[in-house]
């Protein structure tokens, strides 16, 4: 596939690689905000081309793992519902809530489907009017713009059976308190290409002299990846801390400016609790009050649902890197994929679950 | 944590006010939402994230980067070429 | 009553009662009465009549003996079928249930012979679209040289089955001198594939309500005995064989890691996947390894041997795209490992369960 395959040739790769290597003098820590890219940099071994002196740290990007149990509770709550159809994205299914999964709803009578675009929800809804239509819509920027587009055209068409289940979550957001947090090491970022594809990269400058943290727009193909760790190398070792552009072939400084303005207009920023992290404030997005009536969890009367994570799970640590998945005491024991405890061994993007899979345990 | 996939836009068509359009992914051909990109047009190439074209590819920088990488490769080449030729040169180096 | 001849004329005489004639599968399908004579008569002897089932007895009677003669040993396999759509590009549940069972029986490497046919129909079933499961299904048994000898159909009420659920069991025979099975696998084996995979798993996923994508990829069903026969001709001492359906190449991997107690490495750049089914992977963000195939064996034979089984299975319509996929090792007993086209590696897990398309 074109604008693919070029970024992915080994040997390029390995020159890349060596000249990390070859400019590299000390130890950095370097933090991979996205999933897609923590997926990436296992999928293709590309941690074990890096100089020694190069660490990853796999970050809380996967949209999947940081949804928080209150949120997988409530939208087990809706799909109890007779009468109720909840869809949403394939990897939310198996994301365990306090008890059981979707898959379990589902086997239980509920009525649970996947669907590849929030369009296709809102396609559901309307041939299916006799049927509440509720879309559980998690993600970063990249999946807001599509979740707001869902509730516009619902409200455009006038559609009463439809609803969305908010969880939408922030990066600058999450970096700010990634860098604030005690006994951080986290010496750089990898910024996510495909929000700032949505976002631009105008949010970053001032956390970027904040924290005197070099900060490097990165896609998601191999050549990308180890161009964007040069890049971030590059600027450590030279004490600078910069915003740079890695993917300028996908992300310019100002994002996709008609996907801000509907994301504007139909949500609005909100304190948002992050699996395994706890709140961050401002650090997510939920429908604005002119969406109210799409709002699933202004909907239905969802009872007081509250939950708790497992004391066991030492996510946090390992989503702000001062833990890595295989130093925790429950991974591998009580905790595998099968019996996730936390965020990261959700997902196959999570960091646990990404060091269970890769046998590195 | 998100998956998007670059796409050749193949048709563009108006439906019921949603700009929507077929894109080419190395031919598998999906329905995808344009809205976001007015200015699109059938023969760009876009990223495409849960049926919703987010951004265009620009040709020209994805060949620039290319270029740096293609250029990477032939100055380690010549490094060690140069390298080659300076050993008889810097015995004691 | 005075006027009413007699004795009465019947010849015009229609009763309201029993409609035998319908487009529609209803209950009495499957209640063992004249509905279900209908059935046998119009729809199953036609397509699979062969003289054995012609008999219809309650239960079919074989004649082994020329079979086994001179140390054959008997193979017997059963699976059930259960897909949506019925029918998706390149094949139906019809060609699965009779490629699936022969398939199980060819990777002991036996010569099928035999199959059963159980069908369970949803009331409502368009009597149509069961004729056009049942055509396909003939014509997969007859291409691959299998008679069906027995069935039996059930009929559930609407709402409590998809359409058609087929249950197969086959019977075949194993030729004397071959044994294949996991003890037989040592570090040092040469792991074979025979073509390209994932073409079944994405075939049915670019027609799944959802899903929908537009791509010319088919599936790969097919019957494998025939390649296998060339193949143990080609080397009797092969090792094991595996046909990676549901869970696939993964799957199947881990189970012979486990199985034999080895471990295994395959190469990232010598996994055989068409440009399509490629695509079609990225965009849903699966992996290839994990798509099912209907039509594709893996084969562990010894390293000696490799070339002349490779050379074989090219020769052999369903093997053409055949090509070395790894090789099995004696470190990481029980697991398997890929190099990747960068010069890493990676552990591929036994796959959790569905695959299911992801955003991140």
């Amino acid at each position: 596939m074109k604008h693919l395959a070029e970024y992915r040739d080994a040997d390029t790769a390995r020159r890349l690689a060596a000249e990390i290597g070859r400019i590299v003098t000390r130890p950095w820590a370097i933090m991979e905000v996205c999933g897609g890219q923590t997926h990436s940099i296992i999928r293709n071994g590309i941690d074990q081309l890096l100089p020694p002196e190069v660490e990853l740290i796999h970050g809380p990007g996967c949209p999947v793992c940081v949804t928080p149990l209150e949120t997988i509770d409530r939208a087990l709550a809706i799909a109890r519902r007779p009468g109720t159809i909840l869809c949403s994205f394939g990897d939310m299914l198996r994301v365990p809530g306090s008890r059981e999964d979707l898959f379990a709803v589902k086997a239980a009578g509920g009525d649970v489907r996947v669907v590849y675009s929030p369009l296709d929800a809102v396609k559901l809804a309307r041939s299916q009017p006799d049927r509440e239509v509720v879309f559980l819509a998690i993600g970063f920027e990249t999946t807001a713009p599509a979740n707001a587009m869902a509730a516009k055209l619902a409200a455009q068409e006038g559609l009463t059976n439809f609803s969305l289940l908010v969880s939408h979550v922030l990066v600058p957001p999450a970096i700010q308190a990634i860098m604030r947090s005690p006994g951080n090491r986290v010496n750089a970022f990898l910024a996510a290409g495909h929000v700032c594809s949505v976002m631009g990269t105008w949010q970053y400058p001032p956390v970027a002299a904040e924290f005197r943290v070099p900060i490097v727009v990165t896609g998601f193909e191999p050549l990308d990846l180890l161009e964007g760790i040069r890049r971030t190398v590059a600027q450590l070792e030279a004490s600078r801390h910069e915003v740079e552009n890695a993917y300028p072939r996908v992300v310019d400084e100002r994002g996709n400016e008609a996907a801000q303005r509907v994301i504007a207009e139909v949500f609005t920023p909100v304190d948002r609790a992050w699996r395994g992290i706890g709140v961050i404030p401002e650090s997510g997005w939920r429908l604005a009050d002119a969406y109210a009536a799409y709002d699933a969890e202004r909907k239905f009367d969802l009872g007081g649902i509250t939950a708790e994570e497992s004391p066991l799970c030492k996510s946090g640590e390992v989503l702000k890197g001062t833990l890595k998945p295989n130093q925790c005491p429950a991974f591998g024991r009580e905790c595998t994929p099968r019996t996730p405890l936390g965020a990261t061994m959700v997902s196959s993007e999570g960091a646990c679950a990404a060091y269970y899979n890769a046998g590195r345990r | 944590m998100c998956l998007a996939v670059p796409g050749l836009v193949e048709s563009i068509r108006d439906d019921n006010g949603t700009r929507m359009g077929k894109v080419n992914f190395g031919g598998v051909v999906k329905d995808v939402c344009l809205a976001y990109l007015p200015e699109i047009a059938v023969g760009d190439y876009t990223i495409v994230h849960v049926g919703f074209a987010i951004s265009k590819i620009d040709e020209a920088s994805a060949r620039e980067t290319l270029r740096t990488f293609a250029e990477l490769g032939l100055l380690e080449e010549g490094l060690a070429e140069l390298r080659e030729s300076d050993l008889p040169a810097e015995p004691e180096a | 009553m005075a006027d009413q001849p007699f004795p009465p004329d019947f010849s015009q005489f229609t009763c309201p009662a029993p409609l035998r004639d319908r487009p529609q599968i209803v209950l009495g399908h499957g209640g063992g009465g004249a509905l279900s004579q209908d059935l046998i008569e119009h729809v199953f002897l036609p397509a699979f009549g062969n003289p054995v089932l012609d008999r219809l007895g309650d239960s079919s009677v074989l004649d082994l003996a020329p079979h086994l003669a001179g140390g054959g040993r008997l193979a017997f396999s059963t699976d059930s079928y259960v897909v949506r759509p019925l029918v998706f590009p390149g094949g139906s549940i019809g060609d699965l249930a009779v490629h699936g069972t022969v398939n199980d029986l060819a990777m002991s490497g036996a010569r099928p012979l035999y199959l059963s046919a159980g069908f369970i129909l949803e009331e409502g079933l368009p009597i149509a679209d069961l004729v056009g499961i049942v055509a396909r299904m003939a014509a997969a048994a007859r291409a691959a040289g299998v008679a069906i000898v027995t069935g039996d159909t059930k009929v559930v009420e609407r709402g409590h089955g998809d359409g058609v659920y087929i249950n197969t069991a086959g019977i075949g025979v194993v030729p004397p001198g071959i044994d294949l099975g996991p003890k037989q696998v040592v570090p040092g084996d040469a792991i074979l594939v025979s073509g390209t995979l994932g073409d079944h798993g994405m075939a049915i996923m670019s027609v799944r309500e959802g899903l929908e994508f537009e791509a010319a990829i088919t599936s790969d069903t097919a019957p494998l005995h025939g390649l296998v026969a060339a193949m143990l001709e080609a080397c009797p001492a092969i090792r094991l064989l595996r046909d990676p359906t549901r869970g696939g190449v993964a799957t199947s991997l881990n189970e012979i890691a486990a199985l034999a107690d080895v471990g295994i490495e395959i190469d990232e750049a010598a996994i055989p996947v068409s440009p399509l089914v490629a695509s079609a992977c990225e965009i849903l963000g699966l992996d290839p390894l994990q798509v099912a195939n209907e039509g594709k064996l893996l084969a562990v034979v010894p390293a000696a041997a490799a070339g002349d089984v490779l050379a074989a299975m090219q020769a052999h319509e369903h093997g053409r795209a055949a090509t070395p996929l790894g090789r099995v090792v004696a470190h990481h007993p029980g697991r398997v490992a890929l190099r990747t086209t960068l010069g890493g590696s990676r552990v591929i897990p036994l796959p959790l369960g569905e695959q299911l398309p992801r955003i991140c």
